[in-house]
């Protein structure tokens, strides 16, 4: 099988050749990397739905499944690794149940959300990158432990629509400690300048070049270990560049109040567009995190981290957080779905707890009832947004499958209810 | 399944039915003249004083995709003040300037319409807009895809490929974004802004390209035309909201060799640079220039007063009006060597001279335009403002002496610019029927909408005659849809989930070796996962594809 997506990562690279056995076991051929292989070498299975770890049949876990959700006041709809149509089944059952909607990211996705909804930015797809940057910033990751083709695709690719030369894009790592930057090597060899500081000092240092670049004056030498006069070239290249990119993963800037980060990042590049161009690249699209997003915006007006409790959504990052419902008790019950992932597991509670999770995932805690669902994109259909929140790909039936897409056993509890 | 509307008075402007009481029969979806012999009337509704019209169709209307996703995320503070609850009947929500989808569906029916149609669909994000569009219950939608941006038609007109190979491009786009027409936003501009340039007037070149927003006007004018797509080219025009651009928007209806072309929301293209603070009104030239040209067709996006927020692909402009924000936050983006999108948070405010003048130059444009067939109700929503501010705006167009009122309460600054005063015309139920329905329907290119002749799709909506034309279209007695009953006294009693309009114009599929190499080269998607197919549509068991002919397009002008 040809031009396969894979939804592993928010890249949703849909160049891959996957090979396909008699027992349905999946093999990339071509174009792979490490995640991929991990994903779609996941071999089939279909284990049975199991109620109080006993193997029940499908109809008896809908059953026990609803009666949890039906006697609980405010449910939590957590974890939402999924895909647009699994998350529009959830969005439903959310509403009628009167239930609390978080996903897995979001510790890291709120914080550009934060952002957007405090000042907004100005950012750009994949595509854009792939043939406009000559200056990308990267801050606090490596980006391709997250998404290990992106430099293959979007930044050496070669061939580039406006007659650049791709090998002489420039490539400065910003804050984080011990981060490999072999992939910011250029094809000729060429190594990328490495402005390293902890990752607890990037909030000054990134405070420093936003202050830079809009031409105002440090009396520090050095913020965060880095010296001023080095910010200062950079902010003279970003000033510079036709068309810089900043890119950053919120995931990985893992400290506290990390969205005024974000957003000295993404205030820098509107100020850079006042004569030049810039854009921002949020990266992200782990886990469905895009779709979860989107679809909740388009159906309840705002992002995760909404409840329907009240009968209609409410919108709070910080109260409909799963940890912090889990820790003051407002949420009743769990519902945690991990359809792509089997090692991303729900977080410990005494919560009667319902899972609808991969084939393949192994609990600590044995749940009152645990829902094996399909993959989306090797056992079912589905729709899939990328990273850059804009692109969304079809994703592929690869093999035949016993197992229940998320949103037929959503549908059917709603119906239960 | 048969039903029978009885004595209404009926304006059908596609018939020339002027307020004639007669019957209407429906069977099964459809409208009949007649019921066969014997054959039993199953519903039958007295309508004796009622006003029955075909179902409002808003033929430019943001209510799908990426942007307004952006603009729905961007103001969680709007949706807090207006929550949606659920009912037995209805999901939950929000409203006020972006609402949720399923929001948008059901207070769209609420006020009769049963079709909306989103005008910016980006090739690369059609797969979302019809997603959104697909959980918008109730009304009938579609979308015209942007093109005139995009890398694919800059590089094929830099390289001075023939009209017919742009034709195929145009067609193949028209299908893989599953849309009704082609849009152009800022012609050629959302590219040259990525290339650092800030402004780009009708005969400016692209600097990459060097190709101009004429040329690229011209090239899809006429490839719109040469495919027999029924809506003309929909143009978002250059220079939007600066003063002086009435001189552009004159000089593009004049100079694109007489294809035909829908102006939208040409309200925000008609501003003059006279008077002390160099803002004008441009609209008697361009009601004069509308009215010459038949070929010419445009919307108003209006402006209401309060809290809004603009959305648009128009990224140049966008971020040229971002200082203005209200709130102070916005979201630019460059898109997939494809198009853009800025979304920016707008107040208008009646004291404010610029704000309470482009209020009276849209109304100034309704107003001066004499034929309501190539002039249509729009406020850009949610740009001008909400959807859900149309039964005021048909008050301000019906009732002099409403609009003068309000006319008085503006900054006096602006009344002392504007001509509206002494404009005495007052829209009949009739203009008005024709610009919400019979002329909707004909510009977008639905052959079974907007009337209520045999074999139209019974979409009806009925209205309690009151000569407060804002209370008359808040809230209709009845709306049908497809024959359905889904509105009663002005709120849901059925949801149904309209259809997805189409036009699938025929052309030379080896266009796809072309498109597909292009893919490879530059992209991160390959060209067949572009494809927005039928499934994509009809995959959750509620919408479907309704393909309309690809014929009875408007006249060149010669």
């Amino acid at each position: 099988m040809d031009s396969v997506t894979c939804p592993f990562c928010g890249l949703l690279c849909d160049d891959l050749a996957v090979a396909r056995d008699a027992a349905g076991s999946l093999n990339v051929a071509k174009n792979g990397c490490q995640k991929s292989i991990t994903f779609f070498g996941r071999a089939p299975q279909a284990p049975s739905a199991r109620v109080g770890g006993k193997p029940v049949d499908l109809k008896e876990a809908v059953a026990k499944a609803a009666e949890i959700i039906g006697n609980a006041r405010h449910p939590l709809i957590a974890g939402l690794g999924t895909e647009v149509q699994g998350m529009r089944a959830v969005m439903s059952l959310a509403d009628k149940a009167g239930a609390a909607l978080d996903h897995m990211n979001s510790n890291g996705f709120m914080r550009n959300i934060q952002v957007v909804q405090n000042s907004g930015w100005q950012i750009c797809t994949l595509t854009e990158v792939r043939n406009r940057v000559d200056l990308l910033v990267i801050v606090g990751t490596d980006i391709v432990s997250l998404f290990p083709r992106f430099f293959e695709r979007e930044v050496w690719n070669g061939v580039s629509m406006f007659d650049q030369d791709t090998s002489t894009r420039e490539i400065v790592y910003l804050g984080g400690r011990d981060i490999d930057t072999s992939a910011g090597i250029a094809p000729d060899g060429r190594k990328p300048d490495v402005l390293p500081c902890d990752l607890e000092q990037t909030p000054a240092v990134l405070a420093a070049l936003r202050a830079l670049v809009s031409g105002k004056k440090l009396h520090a030498t050095e913020v965060g270990g880095i010296a001023v006069a080095e910010l200062e070239k950079l902010a003279q290249r970003l000033l510079a560049a036709k068309y810089s990119v900043i890119a950053w993963a919120a995931g990985t800037l893992n400290f506290p109040h990390a969205e005024l980060t974000v957003q000295n990042i993404t205030e820098m590049v509107k100020t850079l567009n006042k004569t030049t161009r810039s854009s921002g690249l949020p990266l992200g699209g782990i886990e469905g995190d895009m779709n979860a997003n989107q679809v909740s915006a388009w159906i309840s007006g705002y992002p995760v981290r909404t409840s329907y409790a009240r009968t209609y959504p409410e919108h709070d990052p910080y109260h409909f957080s799963t940890d912090q419902l889990l820790a003051s008790g407002e949420a009743d019950a769990m519902l945690w779905v991990s359809s792509f992932n089997p090692d991303r597991t729900p977080p410990k509670t005494d919560l009667p707890t319902v899972v609808f999770g991969h084939a393949h995932m192994k609990l600590d805690h044995e749940p009152e009832v645990f829902i094996p669902v399909g993959t989306p994109g090797a056992d079912h259909k589905g729709i899939m947004f990328r990273s850059d929140n804009v692109v969304s790909l079809p994703l592929d039936q690869l093999r035949a499958s016993a197992l229940p897409t998320l949103g037929q056993v959503l549908n059917a509890i709603e119906q239960a209810l | 399944m048969l039903i029978k509307l009885t004595g209404g008075t009926v304006y059908d402007p596609a018939h020339g039915i002027n307020g004639k009481v007669m019957d209407i029969y429906a069977r099964d979806g459809r409208i009949v003249d007649r019921p066969r012999d014997g054959e039993r009337i199953d519903q039958e509704y007295n309508l004796a004083g009622k006003v029955v019209m075909a179902g409002a169709i808003d033929m430019h209307t943001h209510i799908g995709g990426g942007k307004v996703n952006i603009a729905r995320t961007l103001l969680p503070e709007d949706h807090r003040g207006d929550p949606v609850p659920h009912s037995d009947l209805c999901r939950a929500g929000c409203g006020h300037a972006v609402p949720s989808t399923l929001t948008t569906g059901y207070r769209y029916a609420e006020m009769g319409y049963t079709a909306g149609f989103e005008p910016a669909v980006l090739p690369m994000n059609a797969r979302q807009a019809h997603l959104e569009m697909g959980d918008t219950p109730i009304i009938d939608k579609g979308g015209y895809a942007m093109l005139g941006s995009d890398d694919m038609l800059l590089r094929m007109m830099a390289a001075n490929k023939d009209q017919n190979a742009i034709n195929d491009y145009v067609a193949w786009t028209i299908h893989a974004s599953q849309a009704m027409g082609i849009k152009v936003v800022n012609a050629g501009g959302i590219s040259a802004f990525k290339f650092n340039q800030r402004m780009l007037d009708l005969d400016e070149k692209n600097a990459y390209y060097q190709v101009t927003p004429r040329e690229v006007l011209q090239r899809l004018s006429r490839a719109v035309h040469e495919l027999g797509v029924p809506h003309p080219l929909h143009v978002h025009g250059n220079n939007l909201g600066v003063p002086g651009n009435v001189e552009t928007t004159l000089n593009t209806i004049a100079g694109i060799d007489g294809y035909p072309l829908h102006l939208t929301h040409i309200q925000f293209h008609s501003y003059g640079t006279e008077g002390d603070r160099k803002f004008s009104s441009g609209a008697a030239r361009i009601a004069e220039a509308i009215n010459k040209n038949k070929h010419i067709s445009a919307d108003v996006g209006q402006i209401l007063f309060g809290q809004t927020v603009t959305a648009s692909g128009d990224n140049m402009s966008q971020f040229r009006n971002a200082g203005h924000a209200t709130p102070n936050k916005w979201v630019c983006m460059d898109i997939e060597c494809d198009a853009g999108c800025g979304v920016v948070p707008f107040k208008y405010k009646d004291q404010n001279f610029v704000n309470a003048l482009q209020w009276a130059i849209g109304l100034e444009i309704f107003l001066l335009v004499d034929d309501p067939w190539r002039i249509f109700l729009t406020t850009d929503h949610p740009n001008g403002a909400p959807f859900t501010s149309y039964p005021h705006l048909i008050k301000l167009l019906m009732d002099k002496t409403f609009r003068n009122e309000m006319l008085s309460r503006i900054s006096p600054d602006a009344q002392a610019m504007s001509t509206l005063a002494s404009i005495d015309r007052e829209y009949s139920l009739y203009e008005i029927a024709i610009m919400t329905r019979a002329g909707a329907a004909k510009l977008v290119g639905l052959h079974d909408r907007g009337h209520l002749g045999q074999g139209a799709a019974a979409d009806i909506t009925v209205y309690t005659d009151n000569a407060d034309r804002e209370k008359m279209f808040a809230k209709p007695d009845y709306v049908f849809k497809d024959g359905h009953l889904v509105v009663k006294d002005g709120s849901v009693v059925k949801v149904t989930w309209g259809a997805t309009h189409v036009v699938k114009p025929e052309f030379d599929r080896s266009i796809e070796k072309e498109i597909a190499k292009y893919y490879d080269t530059y992209h991160t998607v390959k060209m067949d996962h572009v494809k927005v197919t039928d499934q994509h549509i009809a995959d959750d068991g509620r919408g479907h594809v309704q393909v309309q002919a690809c014929e009875g397009r408007r006249e060149k002008l010669v």
